[in-house]
């Protein structure tokens, strides 16, 4: 992993990516015959462990795979790997024995000790559901020659809690609704969203708060509908259903309050290049506007890629890579502070 | 209100809320106490006279991972697939509250034969116990197992 590299998922040049940060993908398997990872012992962990490493690193799948044990590595590293959601935060903090399996690209990462077995996720820049899916299929369908996942005739892949039951799949799509909620139609989408069976969760998933507008929008359904009709659903009715109740909130503040929201994009763009201090909350609400300014046309002198690179530079663990030790909380913010004028700098 | 498993009247009524969604459950006595519930004191006088002295009603347990279908509840995780066979009605009814009335499994299956999936799982056990055969240090034992893992694979390419 190379943290001062931007990640892969900052592209402003991909489908949808003034709404849509990345799409991502996970399927959850467990192996038959063995208790889910909670019922299991410490020995029956190590074990599982141990032959899924081997699985993952044997070199016959199309994928070439870097293992992480999660054991072994510093809290600092583990923290690396949840800001670039790489890992979940369960997986990072659990003290179970637990791996991560990581392409070289950073945009598939396959966690085993999880609440299942095994969680593979495929990540792609905008809103890319289906290149996700294809990559994750034919990797399951390599690993399927070598393991025998639990499987039930009428209720599919079988999972340890029933939600994920069926396909064991989750589609979701991290998307950024700043004039939903300037325009305080946020709660609009959200309970329409409820009523489509859809869960609107924070930036770093599953318990997590929303961070600088962010969020996070997946199905909750993985039983009695196939993976291609969840992904039609996704990719071309629900997620630009979104995207599209967003454009229009946009143009609304164009349209009525320009000076407002110029007032604000601009203002913001100044305090980031001009502050020696940041809080991390701060720092994302007003990249936030920044963004949201970017993408209406009213800032072109920075451009989405740097926006959305440093929405993940400065999280503390970035911050602590950066400086190659320990951060105060004082001393991180004048280290966020530094690194966001010298990103945004004319 | 009728027991969810059979007509007789239902005696345990449990309601979760997860995620924002309602879950129901209503059992008569003889179900609810299949399905591990036999612990929930019962309000009738006769039993609460009665109560000291009376043996717990063990409740069902898996036979692969030991849970309980009342665990199970509490846990909101199955402890394994087997605990699916074992308490297939009731997780049935979960399984359906979950997926918001869905009951059945229209998506991918593993391709390959029922030989292959055997195979699968005899290379699967072998992996384990020779992870466990090292962890414990026993080196002849690893040496075998790696052996025959070796010939399967041999096996597998003719």
């Amino acid at each position: 992993m190379r943290p001062d590299r931007p990640p892969p998922l900052a592209r402003a040049d991909a489908p949808e990516s003034d709404v849509v940060l990345s799409s991502r993908v996970r399927l959850a398997r467990n192996v038959a015959g063995e208790c889910f990872v909670h019922r299991c012992s410490e020995s029956a962990h190590r074990a599982m462990l141990g032959m899924l490493q081997q699985v993952m690193l044997r070199g016959d799948l199309d994928e070439t795979l870097n293992w992480v044990d999660l054991e072994t590595v510093s809290a600092h590293d583990r923290q690396l790997l949840v800001e670039r959601h790489l890992i979940s935060r369960h997986l990072a903090e659990t003290n179970i024995p637990r791996g991560v399996a990581i392409a070289d690209d950073e945009t598939m990462s396959v966690m085993v000790n999880e609440e299942d077995h095994v969680r593979m996720q495929a990540i792609a820049p905008g809103l890319q559901p289906e290149r996700c899916l294809r990559r994750l299929v034919r990797l399951d369908a390599q690993l399927e020659t070598r393991l025998n996942w639990a499987m039930h005739e009428q209720w599919g892949y079988l999972c340890a809690c029933p939600t994920n039951a069926g396909t064991g799949i989750r589609f979701s799509a991290m998307v950024h609704l700043p004039a939903l909620r300037m325009t305080g139609e946020l709660s609009k989408v959200q309970q329409a969203a409820k009523d489509l069976h859809l869960a609107v969760r924070g930036y770093y998933g599953e318990g997590s708060e929303s961070s600088g507008n962010f969020y996070q929008i997946s199905n909750q359904i993985t039983l009695g509908v196939s993976e291609e009709e969840l992904l039609d659903q996704f990719q071309r009715v629900l997620i630009p259903g979104v995207v599209r109740y967003e454009r229009a909130a946009r143009d609304v503040l164009l349209d009525r309050e320009r000076l407002t929201i110029e007032d604000r994009v601009h203002r913001d763009l100044a305090i980031l290049r001009s502050a020696r201090l940041l809080k991390a909350d701060e720092a994302m609400k007003r990249l936030s506007n920044v963004r949201l300014g970017a993408c209406m046309g009213l800032i072109d002198t920075i451009g989405l890629d740097t926006i959305n690179a440093l929405f993940l530079h400065i999280q503390p663990a970035h911050l602590r890579e950066r400086v190659g030790g320990a951060l105060s909380p004082a001393d991180a913010r004048g280290v966020r502070a530094e690194l966001v004028r010298n990103m945004l700098s004319v | 209100m009728k027991c969810d498993l059979c007509n007789k009247p239902a005696v345990v009524h449990e309601f979760q809320i997860m995620d924002g969604i309602k879950r129901e459950l209503h059992l008569c006595q003889e179900h609810a106490a299949q399905q591990g519930f036999a612990d929930i004191p019962s309000v009738s006088m006769q039993s609460v006279s009665t109560k000291v002295g009376v043996a717990a009603v063990q409740s069902p347990t898996c036979g692969s991972c030991g849970m309980s279908f009342a665990q199970i509840r509490q846990a909101e995780q199955l402890g394994c697939p087997q605990c699916f066979e074992m308490f297939a009605t009731p997780v049935g009814k979960l399984l359906e509250q979950a997926q918001h009335g869905a009951t059945h499994h229209v998506g991918r299956r593993p391709a390959g034969s029922e030989a292959d999936l055997a195979r699968r799982h005899e290379t699967q056990r072998l992996m384990r116990d020779l992870e466990a055969a090292v962890a414990a240090e026993q080196y002849e034992r690893a040496a075998e197992i790696r052996d025959e893992l070796a010939r399967m694979s041999r096996d597998e390419g003719e």
